[in-house]
């Protein structure tokens, strides 16, 4: 983890010198942790490689300001988080607009294609308990709103801490805690009937 | 102490450190509030093991393959040659401009060497020929320009099912090619505007929402969806629009064209579009 953080600071100071190669290195060693996030907080593919792109362009953009930092990864991470909850907003308002009664969740994310192909077909196979259990959690998530998505992901995905998730929500530390709350709030509420009674290691997926 | 509510345990569970040892001296007494404790838990350790997708070992890669071309040199700040004395500046440049200013400084490049081979023009290049030679650019660029948007919204006029089973449209290719007009239309309004052509700059304003509906749509659309996007395209009335500037700025682009008075007559007729 160290000698990561050294040859990412490296990395950084080339790139910053002038040597655009350099971030090559950056944006394929931390490429794939920022598409977890980012498929977290968007709840789809195209959403999250689109993120992932804008997050490494932004951050290329901002380098200079990185400089006095430790962390690569850490940073665009925040980075990504930032843009996601912008483009998940921006979405919001768009399908509120253009289809009220459209398919995607109240909170503009599409449902991705898994969770509607379970929808649709059920099959056996698709209904054991794991995998019916991921469906409803990716269905669960989509009814987040933006906000709470994010701090959700941040918080319990990320490690990040409130500080940090009330940076990425420009908002108070009080509210961001808040929003921590109403999430795993919701969260509950939508999952406790499919995880109820079913002791807590097999809800962590491990049932076969 | 009182049971902790849904909050503080919530709180508690995701590590915070506010009536942390007291909670936790509570719970080990208190049968009811560690069950509470656990169902929170076993919520949570489900969504630890979410599965997300693999976007695949290459994924690194593909990304550098996908955004080099839109990051700009560090050292060489080119950008302030590219648009004259009254043109762009740093802070109007977002990272997702950096393609579109790349391709306005090709073709300056371009119209520049072209307009130095045909025209023969003197070493010491006046202002009045500098001013030329911005035109030009932008006219080439802005021409270019609408030609691509153009094939766009033709495209989106065309688009069907890929088959008869398929009940949604695709229209990805679309949409992402109407999110990479969308930056340069930006940058070619501006400038528009900075050179006074208020016409032109209308037309490009009006393309901007055109593109921005697309490039906002989704990637799949049902064909109601799809005709609501051909209904508005029309509506503008924006294809005939872009077509007509299109042809104007071709004829200005015929370098035995008075400039001065063809551009004057030009301008006119547009604006009564």
């Amino acid at each position: 983890m160290e000698a990561t953080g050294d040859s990412d600071a490296i990395a950084v100071e080339r790139t910053l010198a002038g040597d655009r190669d350099a971030y090559r290195v950056l944006v394929e060693r931390h490429s794939r942790n920022v598409f977890r996030l980012a498929y977290r907080m968007t709840g789809n593919q195209h959403d999250a490689e689109e993120v992932v792109q804008e997050a490494f362009l932004r951050a290329y953009q901002k380098l200079s300001q990185f400089a006095a930092r430790a962390n690569f990864g850490t940073w665009v991470y925040r980075i990504a988080a930032n843009y996601a909850i912008d483009r998940m907003r921006q979405r919001k308002s768009e399908d509120a607009q253009r289809e009220p009664a459209g398919r995607a969740g109240d909170d503009g994310i599409e449902r991705d294609t898994m969770s509607l192909v379970a929808d649709a077909a059920p099959s056996p196979e698709r209904l054991a308990q794991s995998g019916q259990l991921a469906v409803h959690m990716r269905r669960a998530l989509s009814e987040l709103t933006p906000a709470e998505r994010t701090a959700f992901v941040m918080r319990h995905w990320g490690g990040s801490g409130i500080e940090e998730i009330a940076e990425a929500l420009k908002s108070t530390s009080s509210a961001a805690k808040n929003t921590v709350f109403r999430s795993v709030q919701k969260l509950r509420r939508a999952l406790e009937p499919f995880v109820e009674g079913r002791g807590q290691a097999k809800a962590m997926g491990t049932e076969s | 102490m009182k049971h902790p509510n849904e909050e503080e345990l919530i709180a508690y569970q995701g590590g915070e450190v506010l009536r942390h040892d007291a909670i936790a001296e509570h719970l080990t007494d208190c049968v009811e509030c560690r069950t509470e404790l656990e169902r929170i838990d076993a919520v949570l350790a489900a969504f630890s093991s979410m599965p997300v997708p693999d976007p695949g070992d290459d994924y690194g890669r593909q990304v550098w393959q996908r955004i080099a071309p839109r990051l700009p040199e560090k050292r060489k700040r080119w950008w302030n040659f590219t648009a004259g004395s009254g043109g762009l500046t740093a802070g109007w440049l977002g990272p997702r401009r950096w393609a579109a200013v790349g391709a306005i400084a090709a073709v300056v490049i371009v119209a520049f060497l072209a307009g130095r081979a045909t025209k023969q023009v003197a070493p010491q290049t006046n202002v009045a020929d500098a001013g030329k030679v911005r035109e030009r650019v932008l006219v080439m660029a802005v021409g270019e320009h609408l030609g691509r948007s153009e094939m766009v919204l033709v495209e989106l006029g065309n688009a069907e099912p890929a088959n008869a089973q398929q009940k949604q449209v695709n229209i990805s290719s679309e949409r992402r090619r109407a999110e990479d007009l969308l930056e340069e239309n930006r940058l070619y309004r501006q400038t528009a505007l900075e050179q006074g052509d208020a016409g032109l700059a209308n037309v490009l304003d009006e393309l901007e929402r055109v593109l921005l509906d697309v490039a906002h749509s989704p990637q799949e659309v049902t064909p109601t969806q799809l005709e609501n996007i051909r209904q508005r395209i029309e509506a503008r009335g924006i294809l005939f629009k872009v077509r007509v500037v299109g042809q104007e700025l071709q004829q200005r682009e015929e370098p035995s064209a008075p400039p001065a008075k063809q551009n004057g007559s030009a301008a006119q007729e547009r604006n009564k579009i």
